[in-house]
């Protein structure tokens, strides 16, 4: 069941990116873009995710397992450490330069968008690369 | 902005699309127990000392039917990428370290640790906003690009 909704979930989540308009690279800098024709509609896409969210995580903050018994795995990190900020920074400069974040990738490179693999094999790359470091700093 | 911008299709298609993501984000914690997090679930199959593969996998072919699934109800919506090669190598690597290094990417941070009420994740949608702007800007109205 856990697997199957796993899969469901990938699904949906897939699908909504596609309606919303985030898997447009254009549409998303189109967002990013104050100074210019500023297109505010993808800031109703995280509304609305948040809107259910909300509910969704209130009632999973009280409970010690899923619906479906599995252990509740949510962060109890609370500090605002250098990785975050710094890995968020990097994060936002590759977004703002190519339009594409994780999610909206991988969707646009199952698609058959050549440009959304070469994007996607890169980030896969920084990934490996990042666990690398990690490993041989520990 | 005024109402028949409300009702014009890209707003609703975004709320409609971000309730749908939602849903999938509510749907993973409360049977799972687990965030929707994209970056976390990629990076988590490059790691080999994890052994939990299998829901990943199966999470990112779901991810990976959605344009198969649309395709059912209608064609994709036209997508414009104008970066070229070199520019989205130096993007995904960005990506790729930046989300690892953060933990998390606009799924993680941006919708579930938000709807979580989490500072941390506040903080980082916070500022991988304000760097995507920032880069924009420069890219855009300075540099050209």
């Amino acid at each position: 069941m856990l697997n199957l909704n796993a899969f469901l979930v990938g699904l949906l989540f897939g699908l909504g990116l596609i309606i919303s308009g985030m898997t447009d690279p254009s549409k998303v800098i189109g967002f990013l873009d104050l100074a210019g024709a500023w297109d505010p509609s993808l800031a109703f896409v995280m509304a609305g995710a948040i809107l259910i969210g909300a509910i969704a995580f209130t009632i999973a903050k009280k409970r010690q397992r899923s619906l479906l018994g599995a252990p509740m795995r949510l962060s109890s990190a609370t500090e605002l450490d250098k990785g975050l900020l710094i890995g968020s920074l990097a994060f936002g400069i590759g977004w703002g330069l190519s339009g594409f974040c994780p999610g909206p990738a991988v969707v646009s490179a199952a698609a058959g968008q050549p440009k959304a693999w070469i994007f996607v094999a890169a980030m896969l790359a920084g990934m490996a690369l990042y666990g690398m470091l990690e490993r041989r700093g520990k | 902005m005024n109402l028949s911008d409300f009702t014009h299709s890209a707003y609703t298609a975004g709320l409609l699309g971000g309730l749908l993501i939602g849903i999938a984000a509510a749907m993973f914690v409360l049977l799972n127990g687990r965030i929707a997090g994209i970056s976390g679930i990629l990076s988590g199959l490059l790691q080999a000392d994890k052994g939990d593969k299998l829901w990943r996998v199966l999470f990112l072919l779901g991810m990976a039917a959605a344009p198969v699934v649309y395709q059912i109800a209608s064609d994709l919506p036209a997508v414009t990428i104008d970066a070229g090669t070199a520019q989205l190598i130096i993007a995904g690597l960005l990506v790729g370290v930046g989300t690892s290094y953060a933990s998390g990417c606009t799924s993680g941070h941006g919708v579930c640790g938000i709807s979580r009420g989490s500072m941390r994740s506040i903080a980082a949608t916070l500022t991988f906003m304000m760097a995507g702007f920032i880069t924009v800007y420069l890219t855009r109205h300075l540099l050209g690009l």
